[in-house]
């Protein structure tokens, strides 16, 4: 996917210059982009590097373990079909808490885990259970509530408050995750009346 | 200044305090971990900047060759009767199937309206709350070998929706 939208930019940008006679302009920008990626990302290793030292000293003292199990009445409401004590409650409340403190690299690999104990207790099917939906969408509604990258790059091109979006985008977060929340809690309702 | 854009100056001070306090009474290493973390924050961004220079270059031919303009001239008569800038739909489309490609469009528009423009922070925002739909359901549904997706799309892309429509409506009230 990412192989052809990335190809078609490219070609489409240099046939449409060649055409409008910007050739000029896109050779000085081809150059200077690569080079603003490199200052941005010098900023982002600041902004990142602290984040990430924040989360380390958050872990030991206990605080995603704290959070995990105060997720567990939502992980129940959420999925009420899941075996109670099955460690794949464990998979999805960490991943959810590990999305929501913007650890998205963290947050992958338990969410695949918790994806293939879902398909274990699936029967191996290949169709979706409502839990493996439900925990996606609420996965793609996006839960991190710090957006940390967003203020890196806000802060690269000079705003005068790079994080006064954070409160709005707290906001705006919660209610699209309610939103995928009660979509899905509504299609499992409906799903099952449409068996029975 | 409003009310939001006020609490938002408080919240990272607030996290640093809380995340720190708790460690000093618990008595840990505080500084020590800190210090490790945030060398992982290194790995973290670096792998990041491969794809981010391929990604920034492609989007800046396109910018330079003024294909971009076009496209949102195009757009222009679409979205102009909602109020929402047609600038910022090529960013909520690309963001569905790439979270770095978006991120340039991002950087783009950044450049050349600012962060702190009407675009740019609608921008910053609805980049806050909306995921990769296509990528995340590709990877995981892969892991599962799952072929029938059901209603998982159309519940991601109506969150994904709301989060975009609720974006423009807190401009209104936060700025």
């Amino acid at each position: 996917m990412i192989n052809y939208l990335w190809g078609f930019m490219i070609i489409i940008g240099i046939v449409y210059g060649v055409l409008t006679g910007r050739v000029s302009e896109i050779n000085t920008q081809t150059i200077d982009s690569a080079k603003d990626a490199v200052t941005l990302c010098i900023t982002m290793l600041g902004v990142m590097s602290l984040w990430m030292g924040l989360m380390e000293v958050a872990r030991s003292v206990g605080i995603m373990e704290r959070l995990t199990k105060r997720l567990r009445p939502v992980i129940r409401l959420l999925f009420p079909d899941l075996p109670k004590e099955h460690i794949v409650n464990e998979y999805i409340a960490s991943n959810i808490i590990a999305n929501i403190l913007g650890l998205g690299w963290a947050a992958t690999p338990v969410g695949l885990k918790a994806m293939k104990e879902l398909a274990v207790l699936n029967k191996n099917s290949r169709i979706a259970s409502c839990d493996m939906c439900t925990f996606l969408i609420i996965n793609i509604s996006s839960l991190q509530l710090i957006p940390v990258n967003i203020i890196a790059y806000r802060s690269q091109y000079a705003s005068q408050n790079p994080t006064e979006i954070l409160g709005a985008a707290i906001i705006v977060t919660i209610f699209s995750t309610i939103v995928g929340v009660i979509f899905s809690i509504v299609a499992r309702k409906l799903s099952r009346k449409g068996r029975e | 200044m409003g009310f939001i854009v006020y609490i938002s100056n408080y919240i990272i001070p607030f996290l640093i305090f809380c995340i720190v306090g708790m460690g000093l009474l618990m008595k840990k290493n505080v500084y020590d971990d800190f210090v490790k973390g945030a060398k992982e924050g290194f790995h973290v961004v670096l792998d990041i900047l491969p794809t981010l220079i391929g990604l920034m270059v492609a989007i800046g031919i396109l910018r330079a060759s003024g294909a971009l303009e076009a496209l949102s001239s195009c757009l222009e008569g679409v979205v102009s009767q909602v109020n929402f800038p047609s600038e910022a739909v090529p960013l909520v489309i690309v963001k569905m199937f790439s979270s770095s490609a978006a991120t340039s469009l991002l950087l783009d528009i950044f450049k050349e309206f600012g962060p702190d423009s009407y675009i740019g922070r609608l921008s910053s925002i609805i980049m806050s709350c909306t995921e990769t739909i296509f990528y995340t359901m590709a990877v995981y549904f892969m892991t599962a070998k799952v072929k029938k997706t059901r209603y998982t799309l159309a519940g991601a892309l109506i969150a994904t929706i709301a989060g975009v429509i609720a974006s423009t409506f807190i401009m209104r009230w936060a700025f």
